[in-house]
């Protein structure tokens, strides 16, 4: 348990580093740079506009879609990690097994594909 | 000395410490270095001569750059949301950088050579896609938000190639420990079996990075600058370093995965593994800047469906050609006969 810990104590070291670089290099840059904000100056910038609305309104559904399928095929990804490591200790029974997995995902990436949800008119 | 670093809890924290800081400096710098030679090179591709004027052969541009920038005055919008706004930069950055962790330079030196390697490094470029987002959001501009909806989808969108990309190698070496992965290359190098998988990851790693021909986040005809158009000063700095950094990581990652990582080529195992190293990451950011040179930039509904159609198919088939015949072949690592 400690050993295994004491592996991945280098990513907290980098972590920390790399916190400690960014956070001096934006704090030192508004201590010794002069801030002089004014109305126009802090309004969200429009092409010269003035700018009007609020930025958080709807947006394409499209997004939201492309995020689930990232969602399914990304744990897909996940699953076969585990069995490309063990795939020569499981033998011709995994390989099949996983085989139908994934002709189980291939048929519903065909059903999205022919409804159009890849579709980007 | 050596037990002082090696056994007490204060010398084993120094030599951490030290070993992350030889790794992040050289990085920065070459980071530093490679927009230098981006511009240069840009320059040679259209016959100008790129930066000359600062220091001889405009060596110390980079520098000159950063100065100026930490010089400028951090706007913050007033509709923004300050404390994410900030935020966001540093997330960019400070993933970028923490990948770095678990690059072997030579052979078992990595300074977290943990055993699940790539699947730390999956997870860390996933959650790249948070400063992004974040940025967006918090600017409150339709521009950055607009630019940030684009930059995750394409991101993601690519993300799953890559992900089957990894499955591929993965198959071949029989391990997530990236110095094992350079290790199974002694022989053959993965570019030459796993060749379209190569292709593929090539070409996923210019849109994992919003970079041309793939640039359309930050395409300035349409969105400006996407989603760090509110960005100014250090804090539009950090994205451009995360950016750098990013770039150089998936060089070195397309380094370790198909051409060796730190194994010489041709048996000139006589210079070090870590010059082959920053050769292959120089070969592959000379790679970014002739692309960006060459190629005019993609329209949005191409870049999906060439994410979605092309290498989603692609890759998952190749993952099951790649298993079949290592399976039929009996050539699986670990692999009783």
């Amino acid at each position: 348990m400690h050993l295994v810990l004491a592996n991945y104590f280098p990513v907290l070291v980098f972590l920390a580093i790399a916190l400690g670089i960014g956070g001096a290099m934006v704090g030192g840059s508004m201590l010794v740079a002069r801030q002089m904000p004014y109305a126009e100056k802090v309004s969200a910038y429009e092409c010269g506009f003035e700018a009007f609305g609020d930025a958080r309104r709807r947006f394409d559904v499209r997004f939201y879609l492309v995020a689930i399928l990232f969602i399914i095929f990304d744990l897909e990804v996940a699953f076969l990690f585990p069995w490309a490591i063990s795939l020569g200790r499981i033998g011709l029974f995994g390989f099949f097994s996983m085989l139908a997995f994934l002709g189980v995902l291939t048929v519903g990436f065909i059903y999205e594909w022919c409804k159009g949800a890849l579709e980007w008119e | 000395m050596h037990d002082f670093f090696f056994n007490t809890l204060v010398g084993h924290v120094l030599l951490v410490m030290g070993e992350t800081l030889a790794v992040l400096v050289p990085v920065l710098m070459l980071m530093a270095y490679s927009t230098y030679f981006e511009r240069k090179a840009l320059g040679a591709f259209q016959l100008r001569r790129g930066p000359n004027r600062v220091g001889p052969f405009g060596l110390t541009q980079p520098f000159a750059d950063a100065v100026k920038l930490l010089f400028k005055e951090t706007i913050i919008p007033a509709g923004a949301n300050r404390l994410l706004f900030l935020m966001a930069p540093a997330i960019t950055f400070v993933l970028a950088c923490m990948a770095w962790a678990v690059i072997p330079t030579f052979d078992g030196g990595a300074v977290a050579d943990i055993n699940v390697g790539i699947l730390y490094l999956f997870a860390i470029s996933s959650l790249g896609v948070y400063g992004i987002v974040v940025a967006g959001w918090a600017s409150n501009s339709k521009y950055a938000f607009l630019g940030a909806l684009r930059s995750a989808a394409q991101m993601i969108s690519y993300e799953v190639s890559i992900g089957f990309v990894l499955v591929c190698v993965i198959l071949c070496a029989g391990s997530l420990n990236l110095n094992d992965i350079v290790r199974a290359q002694k022989n053959l190098w993965y570019c030459v079996p796993l060749f379209p998988m190569f292709v593929v990851f090539l070409v996923s790693m210019l849109a994992e990075t919003n970079r041309a021909p793939f640039d359309l986040p930050e395409g300035e005809s349409e969105i400006v600058a996407g989603f760090f158009v509110e960005y100014s000063s250090m804090a539009f700095g950090l994205f451009f370093l995360g950016e750098y950094t990013n770039m150089l990581l998936m060089s070195a990652l397309a380094s370790i995965l198909f051409l060796g990582g730190w194994q010489a080529p041709f048996g000139l195992s006589f210079i070090p593994g870590v010059v082959w190293l920053l050769l292959k990451i120089c070969m592959f950011m000379f790679f970014y800047f002739w692309v960006r040179a060459t190629f005019p930039r993609y329209r949005y509904d191409q870049l999906m469906r060439l994410g979605w159609k092309v290498f989603l198919p692609l890759s998952l088939g190749w993952v099951v050609v790649t298993a079949g015949f290592l399976e039929v072949f009996h050539m699986l690592p670990g692999e009783s006969m």
